[in-house]
Parts: C-alpha cells; structure tokens; sequence
C-alpha cells in the first residue's frame, strides 16, 4: 500500500524537530502558525491606526519632529468639518463618484447583457472589453492625457466629428467645466469591465429553467427582463456598486496623473486633498483627523458592502 | 412596519443593522450633499454612530 503525504512528511522530518513538535500542543502548534500574520496586522494596519487616532487630537507636525506636541482635542475635526473648501472637495467627490457609479452600472449592465448572447467571438470581446481594467492607473492617466490633447488629442477630433465643433476649442483637463468629466469618463472607461464582469456573474447564475418556465407562460422578453433578470441580478450590481464607490471615494493615482487636481481645485477629491494637507503643508495632526474621517467613512460603506455580500452568499 | 419596530424592541440584529446603515447612508449623504453646511459638520458624528452601531448589533442574535 502506498504512503501518504502526511506519513511521508513524518518519515522525511528529522527526530530532533520531530521531539520538539511533539511536546506542543494543538493550541500551541496553531498559534505558531498564525502568530506572524497576527503580528504582521497588529504592526502594519492595527498600529498606524491607533498611532493616526492619536496624532488627530495633538498639533504634530512631521516636518518639525523637535517642537513640542500640545493634545489640542477635538479642534482639528472641528476645523476640518466647519471648512467650506474642504466641503467643496467633498462635492467634487461627490460628483465624481456619482456619475462613475451610473455610467459605470448602466454601460456595465449592457455590455454584460450583450455578452451573455452566444454569438461568435464571444470570448474575444470579452477579453477586449476587458483590457482597460487591466492597465496601471499610472499608465491611463498618462495615455488620457495625449488623447484629451486640443491639438493632437484624438478625443477632440471624435468630439468635433460628432458635433462639428473646433477640435482645439475646447479643453478637457484645462478647463474648469469639463475636467470634473473628463476625470468621469477616464474613469468610467477603466472601470466598466469590472462591472460588466460582476453583471456578467449574476446573469450566468440565473437558471435556464426560470426563463423557460416564464416562455410557458408566454411571458414577453421584456417582462422577462423585468421580473427575472433584474431582480436576479440586482444583488450583484448592489455588490458592484459599494465596491466601485469604495475604491472611488479613494481614487488618487489616476486623477493625480490627469489633473494634479486642477484646474484651480475643481477635480481635487478627497484624498489629493488630504495628501496636500500631510505631506506639503506638514500639518500631521489636522491631516490624520481628515484621515480617520475618510477612514470612518470608507469603513461604514464597508460594513453595509460586507452585508450585501452575505446576502449574495445566502442566495 | 410594526414588525421593524418590535424587532428593535427586542434587540433582534436585521432592524438594527437596518438602522444602522440607514444612519451610515444618512451620514455619507451629509457629508458629500451641497446644499448645507451644518449638515455637514454634523456628517461625521452620524457616520460614526452608525459605524460602531453596526458593529455592536452585529452580534445581536437574529
């Protein structure tokens, strides 16, 4: 009879280990285990958390490690949550985030619907829709720049072939009308694959049987749509849209290579901000009272995200 | 309705978590809405509320 893998692992380990291992116990033998993982997100998550909760009530700041920090209390949150510009950088996120979420889910949706057809070259198109999720933040901001170029930029010339308007009459990312939507649309074309695939899920889960229950009853394809397809996947479009607007309440990268947050502040989101307040004005504490806003923020969404997840799950 | 209330009275977890991301969404929406600024200094305080309210009744029974 042959061996197996356990009884080999015992033959092959030395009688010295082997000793030592027997004198532990199951407990002891599991918290060996896990204990790097515990310590690695004690030190690197739970820890500059706690340390961040604490800089936000003093008036440290990084770039003078040597003058002495006072315990200020809640002065920074209240200053932070009675500034008017911080609040219009919250709107710009808000603007942001709204219209990715709908432009997103509704092209998503499509595209999801349209590929869950058997045609040929099914798979190919997949892969093509696919592409841009793909690609560095780093490396669309940069492309997106050249094409919302007014003189070269092949975004003004598709632009002026559909309108009739001057190529370089207008300004994507210099204006301060169009660069919150130009940020929208870059965005919105990265991301859209991801929601088409978590659309694309949900429509591949719903049973056939359900459809020709639905023919029996001679149902009309839209109210198939309706009745079953929809609510079928609302699930999953609800997953998609809290995981979207998770990641985008804390887009940087992306719009930093855009816009830098110009012109002027109009595409200054939340965490371009924060980043200006920590890390070029130097004001530690008031910048980690920001962070654990967001923090508190993003957190919240995760709970109510964690829950639609479990609901998913159930199904 | 009746239902929802009772629930809460009971300390049953789906009415609270219920509440609990009624008061987060509500806290989300202060925040980033335009049209008042005393609803958004007080954003934070609701998003929190209904943050740590969602972790408690987490391990309500259901």
């Amino acid at each position: 009879m042959s061996e197996t893998t356990i009884e080999r692992a015992a033959k092959a380990t030395p009688p010295s280990v082997a000793r030592k291992i027997r004198g532990l116990s199951d407990r002891a033998i599991a918290w060996i285990f896990v204990g790097p993982s515990i310590f690695l997100l004690l030190a690197i998550n739970i820890f500059p958390l706690i340390w961040t909760i604490n800089l936000s009530f003093t008036n440290f700041r990084a770039n003078r490690p040597n003058r002495e920090v006072e315990y200020i209390g809640l002065r920074n949150y209240e200053r932070i949550l009675t500034d008017s510009d911080i609040w219009l950088t919250m709107q710009a996120t808000a603007h942001f985030l709204f219209w990715t979420i709908a432009l997103q889910v509704v092209i998503g949706f499509t595209l999801a619907y349209l590929i869950n057809k058997k045609f040929k070259g099914n798979d190919l198109w997949t892969t093509i829709i696919v592409l841009p999720m793909m690609l560095s933040p780093a490396v669309v901001g940069n492309f997106w720049t050249f094409l919302y170029q007014p003189q070269i930029g092949l975004f003004n010339y598709i632009v002026s072939f559909f309108t009739g308007l001057e190529p370089s009459s207008f300004e994507m990312i210099g204006s301060v009308a169009l660069a919150p939507w130009a940020i929208v649309i870059v965005d919105t074309w990265m991301w859209t694959p991801f929601v088409m695939l978590i659309c694309l899920a949900g429509l591949r889960s719903i049973p056939d049987y359900i459809y020709e229950a639905a023919e029996i009853d001679r149902a009309s394809k839209w109210r198939q749509f309706w009745t079953i397809t929809v609510p079928m996947v609302l699930p999953f479009l609800m997953l998609a849209v809290l995981f979207r607007g998770i990641e985008n309440f804390k887009m940087f990268d992306l719009v930093v290579q855009l816009t830098g947050g110009g012109p002027g502040s109009v595409t200054e989101l939340t965490s371009i901000n924060l980043k200006r307040e920590a890390f070029e004005k130097w004001r530690t504490g008031y910048a980690s009272a920001y962070a654990i806003i967001l923090f508190v923020t993003v957190f919240g969404l995760a709970s109510i995200y964690v829950k639609a997840l479990n609901k998913v799950k159930e199904r | 309705m009746s239902k929802f209330f009772s629930g809460l009275l009971g300390l049953r977890r789906g009415p609270w978590e219920m509440l609990a991301t009624i008061l987060i969404a509500l806290g989300v929406f202060m925040l980033m809405q335009p049209f008042a600024l005393v609803a958004y200094t007080y954003s934070f305080i609701v998003t929190l509320v209904g943050t740590v309210m969602f972790i408690i009744v987490s391990h309500f029974r259901e």
